[in-house]
């Protein structure tokens, strides 16, 4: 029950072992493997893959109708879930993931419990999932080894996603990739959570063998386009948030690039570093951060350097490559939401020649007013062929006005790739 | 026809562009047009497109053709019948590089869609938002709010002599600011000429986005084509000279013939039989999971439905037959004038319910001569009240006894049909109300904000613009098989809905039950924000003009789980409410049968001189010397003095703010704009500049040509206003030519202890990131936006330093230090005189007897041009007004059920905590339209003060001007308050 000196139910130490904790599903391979990582440890995790329309639904009915999208697509994806009868819901928790910016998405926590009360499900726990550490839970704990593995979790994740998005338009068999990708995505799981999982020898050994196996997978050449997605983080990722995004765009025979998380994960801990450099704050986290900071950048670069020295796919850029394009663009004091790392990625696309780029955000995102659409107008100063479209999802928005849009982008696209296509890959 | 167009394409070609709601189709042969055609297709693009393909076959013959689809409703058409499909910003941008190579920019405006090219420097094609409704679709509805075609709008907006300031954001917010306009008696060609002038500004804010239109501009699109008017609106407010903007006598077509161009590089050739049969068997398939139950289950279950709401009624007298008093009730309001005549036993002896044509006052003179002639000398007016949007005006038109606050009206009215209700619901042609009883008065008031106005009206234009009369638009969605799911947002989104139902092959039927599920939903979602049926209560009666349709009253009972009264009058419950609050009058003041005869009514703008503002006033003349004047935001136009000024400290604030005044200029002058967070510290920068030396140049207050000055530089228009007027307040400052202009940027704000953290919301914090980046001209001079950490004296010192130092090289580090201890002293003394102002302002009202008002928003709400005067109105009706600054510090923060991280929202807050422990004090939220973080914090306010048994009031802002809606709403808390004996 609710703890009254913290203010809300807390996740016990016996509600470990008897209740069934329930995760939103914003990247598929990333959130199944930090899944497993946590069933490791003891807990039990369901991962939400429902869809259609009644989870917005449903989400309309519990939260202010105002409230930014991805927050009315979770909770109203949880309470779905605990309404449908599938779960016990005395047994159940919930987690989501608070960063604790100056954006309102710190307070996804407080409206999802807001909204539990609400649908007479106020008891159910909803933990915090915080770097910062918001909040206290004495039934979950993250400790440093479980930190490292799903940490693990996300560059395996980013490697197959930009694998899979290089290889899905050029498959000679439509589903080739994916399939293989699930594979590793099982089998990825399993050794994470292996009580032996060889050292970091062994994940280096797996980046070499899922290289081979996705350069094996039959290809032919097809005109394509590139187009980059980025965006505020959930949109940008979940197709229930971007109405199928990523298979709209190849659909309409365009190759996705997407940055990938650990971007994120830097971009978090660097704008704790600047903290400390901009305001002169959080002095005595500084070496912690630092050293967090230059572990995770080691880590992000034998993940892409694997993927170069391969030879056979284009490695994602590197964080700090991506830092450095944005000097003179936007501040990198600007870190609420996804901050200057939104500008910085449509920049880092456009450096590598990505110069088609959809840019999402949930309708309203005030950050992205700034970072977003704010510097659209220097970005296209400085890279004049570069071709941004930004585009809304919210749940009025419809798929009609969104795929309008992107069609103009992708008709201007096609009309400047009249230079000689890009050398396709051939198996 | 004939007509020669310099493509050097060869073969026969058909371009077909779709919009949402015209068709358009050319076919051409070596660059000449043989056939073109534009019509409305009413939602039946199929079959519209066919008939377009008949007539362009007579021209054809048996030859074949290649062809192309454009346009957003013939994106669905075309997958489905696999005929090759271009987007229509990228037709017309070809069409327009072939044609007029020399052209700089094309504006073209569809249906639905607005669009800019700009070809100078880099191509670069835009579309409008998905809020931003303001084209052809929006033209055709406010013409529908005036009474008069789309061509009359034309004709009449090139008479105008004036224009008055309309929002442009999207259809919705126009309408709430026409809609008074109308009421109030405005001129209907200023009307018409201010609603173009909006499409210019929504046009020019949306899209631009720091660019200029200028050079050789092409007018295209169907609105265009037609629109002197707009044409003329849009040629003066760019400032183009007749050369330069071109409107094509193409206009309508370009995008058909831009598909026709593509049609060609498309390759495949067709013959007509061959195309026609492709889109007779285009079929779509229907997403089973977007479809939602049927209203009724068959015949027989409508009719037990039909008769267990025949129940409601009301006695009804004959008025030919009767004799005695008898009372009057009009409900002027928004779009429709609602009449009733009440007999000694409350009977019903005469009842008028139409749309009041945009002139209400013609309506109840016409109305009042027919009651008079029907009365003959048996039966007497003994007394008459008039309630809605234009109760002023006709209670001065017609000497009408008594206003009533609607609410009040209608509460009145439900009571007689159910005298337990507990929870009343009203969608009305503009509004949605809805109101909360508890131990007979009225505890709690919802009404719809400004942007979810999805009502009545909503239905009716919708139903129109498919080719149908409401009555029977809404017969047919009791038949739908299968509603179609079209959301619960604001209207704007529902038509992007409905294009896509109808793209996915939804039936008119499916659509208009569909219609009323949405409103249905808009209502108890958005505007209750009620979970379950339990929290309305148990007897809820709903009334309005929408509940006379039936589907809209299933959908609310299937919605609710709960079976609702409608009384048989629900479209009259203000009128009769009205009728029955003056039923204790004896002697009426109601204008006399033979002075109605002489009456008069001519209205005629003016500007009041009262004070700077000049608010734009609309004076009505009755004959005989009487008049009312309306678009005042103070009592001072009137030639009223006010009795007495009662303290505000929203006009405190503004005029300690404006009293800072400019030192002597040593070291230079930097300039100040007094917007977002500025509002906050200017008292803090100020006295640091001084005190180094610099001449401080304020902004100064924002006016709507402040923002107008600065809006074409807009990149996001969704943001609140207070953020879209810093790009005027920065024009002002350059104007200026100050040496250096400074807005910091401020992550965390000043911490006042009393909350989780200090954050600024992104936009206050990080705006200066986003004006240096859309706003070229402050290349002129220096634009300085550190980042800053307020809450370390040294800290600060040490950037301040690092900031200036490169700009001004004379500055010390010594001098900075001093400067940044004297600006945090003049802050502090800033702060505690605006705490001391409000416990005084407090203590005079206590001491006076008045009501107190916590007008919460932020800092920056108390600009004129922000609040629009709410803080004046509201001190007219008889409130003190504090600001939530100005009181917080008088309850303690208690802990609150959201994650407390924004210093300005602590204070609300603790506001509203001050609010719940003293009966005296009323707060109201005021949110600018577009504010993320409100979407937390209203609901949060609301809890705390509902949990106290507090009213909450909570007024949606933005560019909107007219407070017609406002003071209906501050009133409905009067009303309230007086009923619950505070």
């Amino acid at each position: 029950m609710v703890d009254q000196n913290k203010g809300y139910v807390v996740f016990t130490e016996e509600m470990k072992k008897t209740h069934t904790i329930l995760v939103p599903n914003m990247l598929p391979m990333h959130f199944q493997m930090i899944g497993r990582v946590l069933e490791r440890v003891g807990y039990k995790v369901e991962l939400l893959e429902t869809s259609g329309p009644q989870i917005a639904e449903t989400g309309l009915k519990y939260v202010h109708n105002d409230t930014c999208y991805p927050a009315i697509l979770v909770i109203g994806q949880f309470i779905h879930a605990l309404q449908s009868g599938k779960y016990d819901p005395d047994r159940v928790a919930l987690i989501l993931f608070q960063t604790g910016g100056g954006c309102r998405a710190s307070n996804y926590i407080h409206l999802l419990r807001k909204a539990l009360e609400k649908a007479g499900l106020g008891h159910v726990p909803v933990i915090s999932l915080s770097m910062a550490g918001l909040e206290k839970h004495p039934g979950f704990q993250l400790t440093l080894p479980l930190v490292m593995k799903m940490m693990y979790g996300v560059l395996y994740g980013d490697l197959l996603m930009t694998l899979v998005n290089q290889c899905k338009p050029y498959e000679v068999e439509k589903g080739t990739a994916q399939a293989l990708a699930d594979r590793w995505t099982r089998q990825l799981a399993g050794e994470l959570t292996a009580r032996s999982t060889g050292g970091y020898r062994r994940v280096k050994a797996n980046y070499r063998r899922i290289l081979d196996q996705f350069a094996a997978i039959p290809m032919e050449r097809r005109d394509t386009l590139k187009v980059g997605v980025v965006g505020e983080i959930f949109v940008k990722y979940s197709p229930l948030g971007n109405n199928n995004l990523e298979q709209f765009l190849v659909d309409e025979g365009a190759e996705v690039v997407i940055p990938g998380l650990m971007d994120f994960c830097l971009y978090c801990v660097y704008n704790n570093m600047l903290d400390h450099q901009l305001y002169g704050m959080q002095k005595l986290a500084q070496p912690a951060y630092h050293a967090a900071y230059r572990y995770l950048v080691s880590k992000e670069r034998d993940m892409i350097g694997a993927i170069a020295a391969h030879g056979r796919f284009t490695p994602p850029t590197l964080f700090t490559r991506t830092v450095s394009l944005v000097q003179g663009t936007i501040s990198m004091g600007v870190k609420m939401g996804e901050g200057w790392l939104l500008t910085a990625e449509m920049l880092e696309l456009a450096d590598k020649g990505v110069g088609n780029i959809v840019c999402t955000q949930p309708f309203g995102c005030l950050p992205n007013h700034i970072c977003g659409k704010g510097m659209m107008k220097p970005i296209k100063e400085k890279n004049p062929a570069v071709n941004i479209v930004a585009i809304d999802y919210d749940a009025g928005a419809t798929k009609v006005n969104q795929e309008n849009r992107l069609k103009l982008m992708l008709a201007n696209a096609r009309q400047s790739s009249a230079r000689p296509p890009e050398p396709i890959r051939m198996a | 026809m004939g007509r020669e167009y310099d493509m050097t394409q060869t073969g026969l070609s058909l371009g077909i562009d779709i919009g949402s709601t015209t068709a358009k189709a050319v076919l051409v042969e070596d660059g000449r047009i043989l056939y073109e055609k534009y019509q409305r297709h009413f939602s039946q693009v199929r079959q519209k497109t066919l008939e377009l393909l008949e007539e362009a076959a007579a021209v054809a013959g048996d030859r074949p053709f290649t062809a192309a689809i454009s346009g957003s409703a013939g994106l669905g058409l075309a997958e489905s019948a696999g005929v090759p499909f271009v987007q229509e910003v990228f037709a017309t941008g070809e069409v327009v590089r072939a044609l007029e190579p020399d052209a700089s920019a094309v504006v073209e405006l569809g249906g639905e869609d607005a669009k800019i090219i700009f070809f100078d420097g880099g191509i670069d094609e835009r579309m409008n938002g998905s809020c931003a409704g303001g084209t052809g679709a929006f033209i055709d509805q406010m013409a529908t709010l005036l009474g008069v075609t789309a061509d009359e709008l034309d004709q009449l907006s090139l008479e105008s002599t004036r224009l008055y300031p309309i929002a442009s954001r999207c259809g919705v917010f126009a309408k709430t600011d026409i809609q008074p306009l109308l009421n109030q008696g405005a001129k209907h060609a200023d009307v018409a000429a201010s609603i173009y002038q909006a499409v210019v500004n929504q046009t020019i804010a949306g899209l631009a986005q720091g660019r200029r239109i200028t050079g050789k501009v092409l007018f295209l699109g169907g609105p265009l084509y037609y629109c002197k008017g707009l044409r003329r609106r849009f040629q003066e407010t760019l400032g183009l000279a007749d050369g330069q903007a071109v409107f094509p006598d193409y206009g309508r077509f370009a995008v058909a013939m831009g598909a026709s161009l593509y049609a060609r590089s498309a390759g495949e050739a067709y013959t007509m039989d061959q195309l026609r049969e492709k889109i007779v068997h285009s079929s779509a398939v229907r997403d089973a999971a977007n479809l939602l139950p049927p209203l009724f289950a068959g015949e027989a279950d409508y009719a037990a439905f039909r008769a267990r709401h025949a129940a409601a009624t009301v006695a009804e007298g004959d008025l030919a037959s009767y004799e005695g008093s008898a009372w009057l009730g009009v409900d002027c309001g928004s779009t429709t004038t609602k009449a009733v005549l009440l007999g000694e036993d409350r009977q019903l002896l005469y009842t008028y319910y139409s749309s009041n044509r945009g002139n209400p006052v013609e309506i109840v003179r016409e109305q009042l001569e027919t009651i008079y002639g029907l009365c003959g000398d048996r039966v007497r007016i003994r007394g008459s009240a008039v309630t809605g949007y234009g109760e002023e005006l006709i209670r001065a038109a017609f000497g009408v006894d008594r206003g009533v606050v609607e609410t009040i009206a209608h509460y009145t009215a439900a009571k007689h049909f159910c005298p337990q209700v507990d929870f009343i619901l009203d969608i009305g042609g503009q509004d949605i109300k809805c109101f909360k009883i508890k131990n007979g008065a009225i505890d709690s008031i919802m009404l719809n904000e400004a942007c979810s106005s999805g009502c009545g009206s909503f239905i009716e234009t919708f139903a129109r613009s498919m080719g149908y009369d409401v009555a029977e638009f809404a017969r047919k969605g009791l038949q739908a098989a299968a509603p179609v799911n079209l959301g619960s947002r604001c209207t704007v989104f529902m038509n992007s809905s409905v294009k896509q139902s109808q793209k996915d092959g939804a039936t008119v039927e499916d659509i208009s039950a569909g219609l009323s599920v949405s409103v249905v939903k808009n209502a108890i979602y958005k505007v209750i924000r009620a979970g379950s049926a339990d929290e309305l209560g148990r007897h809820v009666v709903v009334q309005g003009g929408a509940f006379y349709n039936d589907a809209v009253l299933r959908a609310f009972e299937m919605e609710l789980g709960r079976e609702v009264i409608r009384p048989a009058i629900a479209g009259l419950m203000g009128a009769y409410g009205a009728a029955l609050y003056a039923m204790d009058l004896r002697e009426s003041t109601l204008i006399s049968p033979e002075s109605l005869k002489r009456f008069t009514h001519t209205a005629r703008a003016a500007a009041c001189q009262g004070c700077t503002n000049r608010c734009r006033l609309t004076v009505n003349s009755f004959g005989g010397g009487k008049k009312y004047i309306s678009g005042n935001q103070c009592q001072k136009g009137l030639g009223l003095t006010s009795p007495e000024e009662l303290p505000d400290l929203y006009a405190w604030k503004r005029d300690a703010l404006m009293g800072l005044r400019p030192g002597a200029e040593i070291r230079g002058s930097v300039g100040l704009p007094l917007a977002l967070g500025m509002y906050e510290l200017l008292p803090l920068w100020h006295a640091f500049f001084t005190r180094l030396g610099f001449r401080v140049e304020v902004s100064g207050l924002s006016s709507r040509r402040v923002y107008e000055k600065g809006q074409f530089s807009i990149p996001s228009d969704t943001a609140c206003y207070p953020a879209k007027i810093m790009h005027g307040h920065m024009e002002v400052l350059l104007e200026r030519g100050v040496d250096a202009i400074f807005y910091p940027s401020l992550t965390y704000n000043v911490d006042e202890r009393q909350s989780d953290n200090h954050y600024n919301c992104p936009v206050v914090a990080y705006y200066a990131e986003l004006l240096r980046g859309n706003m070229d001209d402050l290349a002129q001079t220096r634009f300085l936006y550190p980042f800053l950490n307020i809450n370390n004296r040294r800290e600060l010192a040490r950037e301040l330093f690092a900031c200036l130092h490169p700009v001004f090289p004379d500055v010390t580090k010594r001098e900075v230090r001093q400067a940044v201890d004297h600006a945090f002293a003049a802050y502090e003394g800033h702060m505690t005189a605006t705490r001391r102002q409000g416990e005084a302002a407090v203590a005079w009202a206590r001491a006076h007897g008045k009501r107190i008002m916590i007008l919460a928003g932020r800092p920056y709400h108390v600009d004129p041009e922000i609040c629009h005067g709410i803080d004046k109105l509201a001190a007219s009706l008889g409130f003190v007004v504090v600001s939530e600054d100005s009181v917080c510090h008088l309850a303690d923060p208690l802990p609150v059920h959201v994650l407390n991280q924004w210093t300005y929202h602590a204070r609300l807050y603790r506001a509203a905590r001050y609010a719940c422990g003293h009966p005296d004090v009323q707060l109201v939220q005021l949110v600018s339209f577009g504010c993320g973080v409100d979407a937390i914090t209203t609901d949060e306010v609301r809890r705390i003060l509902e949990e106290a048994g507090k009213l909450y009031t909570q007024i949606k802002i933005d560019e909107i001007t007219n407070l017609g809606a406002v003071k209906i709403r501050l009133r409905s808390l009067i009303g309230a308050l007086e009923e619950k004996g505070v």
